[in-house]
Order: C-alpha cells, then sequence, then structure tokens
C-alpha cells in the first residue's frame, strides 16, 4: 500500500507502507524530514502532518491527548494530526498528508 | 576566570537510562562519575518525554514505567554516590597533550576527566522554536522562551503563547507589572492546571489581560525589538502592538555543542566502534541513543549492554597498570561490598 507525502520543500514522494505501520513510521523509514523524537509515544508533536482533505474523514479527528500535543507546535490546522497516531490499513491505502513545518529535524530556538 | 574546578574519573554527559547505567558499571570497576545535564533532574527522555508511559522491553521488567525505570537505576547506582550537575549544557570539551579531557559548562564550571562518555539521547533539551518567519532575529532580544529576570518584562506588552503550565504560570506571575498581557492559544482548552486556567479567565473578567484564539503567525519589528504580533485566528487575522513574545511550545531535542567537538558524525549520530563504544577521539565514549554503528538499535537495553563494554575500556584509560579480573555480582565479595552489600 502507498502513503503519498508532500515534504517541507513541496517535493512529492509515493512511500510504499506496509498494514499496520505507523504513517509517521513510513515517513521516518524512507528518510523524509521527520524528527519524531519520541518514536510513537505520543509524548512530542514532532510528526506533526497535515491529512488531505479527501482523506480527513477517513483518518478521523486527534483524541484529547493528541489534541494537548498538538498545542506544542506553532502551526496547527484544522486538519492536523500526529502521524504516529495514523495507523495503515488497506481503508487507507492511497493516503495523502503533508509533512508540518514543526515536524522539521532541529526546529529548535538558539 | 572560571569557577569551580572539579576533578574526577568520569564525566557523563547526559543523565539518562544509559548514562545512569553506566555509573553502576563504572563503579564496579572503582571509577567516579559526575554528571552533567541540562534538565533539573535525572532521567532523561524518561524523565520528560514519557515519565508515565510504560515500557515493555527492558529485561526482566514485564512492564515499568519511564519514572519508575529512573527511580529503580538511581537506587542501583547510589553505592557509588555519582555526583549530579543539573540544569547546565557543556559548552566546550578538549583533549589535553596528556590525553584527559577539560570540559567547560555554560555555568561557568571546569571538570577534568581522564573519560568523558557522551549519554545524551536525541541531544540536549532546547526550548521548541515555533514556525513562524524571523523569529530567530528576536530571540534573547524580545522573544524569549523561559522568563529568567522577572524585570525584563515589566511595563511590556506581553504576548504569552501556549496552553501548558508555563504558559499559564508565567500569564499569571506576570500580569501585575506588565503594561499588558495577551494570552494567544490555537483553542479554547488548556492542557495547563485548571485552578491556574480558572485564574487566568478571572483576570480575563476583570479585564485586566486579553485572551485570544490563534497562531502567532508573523512578528513585526526592527534589530531584534518586535513591536506587532501577527496571530491567525478563525475570527479573522489580527495584529496586535508588542514588545515581548514568550512562545512556550514545550521542549525539543537539539545535538547542540557535541557538533563540534570534531566527533566522526552520522547524520548527527556520533559513530562509535562496537568493541569499546568509543568514538573518533580516544577516551570519549558515546552510548545510548545519540550513538551509530551498523546494526544499531535505540533501545535502553542496547544502551546498558555499550555502558558496560564502554567501562571496560574506560578502566585501562584511568587506571593502565591495574590488571582487572572480570567478576560476577552475583559470587564477588569484592564488587559485593561495593555495592554495600557484602
Amino acid at each position: 500500500m502507498i502513503v503519498n507525502v508532500t515534504d517541507q520543500a513541496g517535493e512529492q514522494h509515493e512511500l510504499e507502507a506496509l498494514d499496520g505501520w505507523r504513517v509517521m513510521e513510513v515517513i521516518r523509514d524512507w528518510g523524509l524530514n521527520i524528527k519524531a523524537e519520541c518514536g510513537g509515544a505520543m509524548a512530542c508533536a514532532t510528526c506533526h502532518v497535515y491529512v488531505d482533505a479527501d482523506w480527513f474523514d477517513k483518518v478521523g479527528a486527534p483524541s484529547d491527548e493528541e489534541e494537548d500535543m498538538l498545542d506544542t507546535v506553532g502551526d496547527v490546522r484544522s486538519n492536523s494530526r500526529l502521524s504516529c497516531q495514523i495507523l495503515m490499513s488497506d481503508e487507507l491505502d492511497g493516503l495523502k498528508v503533508t509533512l508540518a513545518a514543526s515536524a522539521a529535524k532541529d526546529d529548535v530556538a538558539a | 576566570m572560571s569557577g569551580n574546578e572539579i576533578v574526577t574519573d568520569v564525566v557523563v554527559i547526559g543523565a539518562g537510562p544509559c548514562g545512569l547505567f553506566a555509573a553502576f558499571e563504572l563503579g564496579l570497576l572503582d571509577l567516579k562519575c559526575h554528571f552533567i545535564d541540562i534538565l533539573d533532574r535525572a532521567g532523561g527522555q524518561c524523565a520528560e518525554l514519557y515519565p508515565e508511559k510504560p515500557i515493555y522491553d527492558i529485561p526482566g521488567f514485564p512492564v515499568v514505567t519511564g519514572q519508575a525505570l529512573v527511580d529503580n537505576l538511581m537506587s542501583q547506582i547510589s553505592p557509588f554516590a555519582p555526583e549530579f550537575h543539573f540544569n547546565r549544557m557543556v559548552n566546550s570539551l578538549t583533549k589535553q597533550d596528556d590525553g584527559s579531557f577539560v570540559l567547560v559548562t555554560d555555568a561557568d564550571e571546569t571538570f577534568r576527566a581522564k573519560v568523558v562518555v557522551i549519554a545524551a539521547g536525541g541531544g540536549s533539551f532546547q526550548p521548541k522554536r515555533p514556525p513562524v518567519p524571523e523569529i530567530e532575529q528576536y530571540e534573547n532580544k524580545s522573544v524569549f522562551y523561559s522568563v529568567r529576570k522577572m524585570d525584563d518584562f515589566r511595563d511590556q506588552d506581553v504576548v504569552i503563547v501556549g496552553g501548558g503550565d508555563s504558559a499559564l504560570d508565567w500569564t499569571l506571575n506576570l500580569q501585575p507589572i506588565v503594561r499588558s498581557l495577551t494570552l494567544v492559544h490555537r483553542r479554547d482548552a488548556f492542557k495547563a492546571a485548571p485552578a491556574s486556567v480558572n485564574k487566568m479567565r478571572e483576570l480575563v473578567m476583570d479585564g485586566k489581560i486579553n485572551f485570544l484564539l490563534g497562531q502567532v503567525a508573523k512578528l513585526d519589528g526592527t534589530d531584534g525589538q518586535i513591536n506587532h504580533v501577527h496571530l491567525t485566528m478563525d475570527a479573522g487575522d489580527l495584529s496586535i502592538p508588542a514588545t515581548r513574545l514568550l512562545p512556550f511550545f514545550g521542549l525539543t531535542m537539539k545535538l547542540g555543542p557535541v557538533a563540534d567537538w570534531g566527533l566522526e558524525l552520522n547524520d548527527n549520530l556520533i559513530v562509535v566502534d562496537t568493541e569499546k563504544f568509543e568514538t573518533s577521539v580516544p577516551g570519549l565514549f558515546a552510548i545510548g541513543d545519540i550513538n551509530t554503528y551498523p546494526g544499531k538499535l535505540k533501545l535502553i537495553l542496547s544502551g546498558f549492554h555499550e555502558a558496560a563494554l564502554m567501562a571496560q575500556r574506560a578502566k585501562k584509560i584511568v587506571s593502565p597498570d591495574e590488571r582487572v579480573v572480570f567478576q560476577y555480582t552475583t559470587s564477588s565479595t569484592k564488587l559485593q561490598k561495593k555495592l554495600g552489600v557484602a
């Protein structure tokens, strides 16, 4: 199955994914610019993506705990999700997401 | 002039689980450790990122929380009385002609050690920078990620961003001394303690502060001094006058000064061998999440193994003439004495 990811530079990537993988893991495994520093524990927000409008209903809204983590990025939109909380399945084959600026590596204050 | 000077066998940079366990392995070999960590307590990511999260792959623990693992490690290493220097970052590390190291912290302390172990995980925890264009040019002039001196905010037009305890606490603490204060948060729900949220709402009701639902999009200003903060809001975009901005978006990890120490790096990780977990600089080791080698797995248990092997080599560096006999804690009374159980 496939995840279509647009990175922070606007480049599009068609990534091969496996059933049950977290979208964050797919993006990280393919070496795109995702920090994902807590490794999927929903303890940071450095795997922040925007879910394409056509897919948002299928992916669904974030949980309360995920909303709390989304408070720690400055670029939340109505289609924001943490990609570690989206599990790949047949239903999501072809999913389209865009990496948020706040998911980039080394996005840090001086 | 530098302040304190501390002389020790080993300095461990980073007091996360792998660094803590290194103090155990080094302690069994009679090596004295000092820890330097940027956080205010031991535990690294386990304490800062996921203290309450269960971990299922620590050998011998079917399940243990991040904080419980740290507490157990602290108890396990207590016989060796390692010393902790918290809220500090190592700014520089230089190798001396005799092979030893001199480290200087941002608190202006000097450490001299024969061995240095970098156990810094994902790097040092730093405030998260919100993705606002050109925010860097205002940092530490009119944009701050923490309040060091309250006076910097006296009689200022302050904008605080965030919904956690830091944002709410500083809203309450700074309100009495500022000229104006606006709290900006992306939604009308807060992670902060409910009592603080209630107090904040009272201040809004009394007209003493403003609360706006939105996110910071852009800053206006000159020479590092902001004068307006532009917000994107559901209700329409808004620009508000401001002379100070305090974004509170939590912490993230950055490699930091380690990048400048001349070590061989691979994708911001320190390259080590798998026999001694030594870096490209002899006597300087890297264990845990911060290192890389063929087959590396970023697991706490890998870091424990790395700590044990590193300690063997560290002992040879500190005491080159001493013959080390490999011993087990189950059977060696010598080791048991060190642990205070024999």
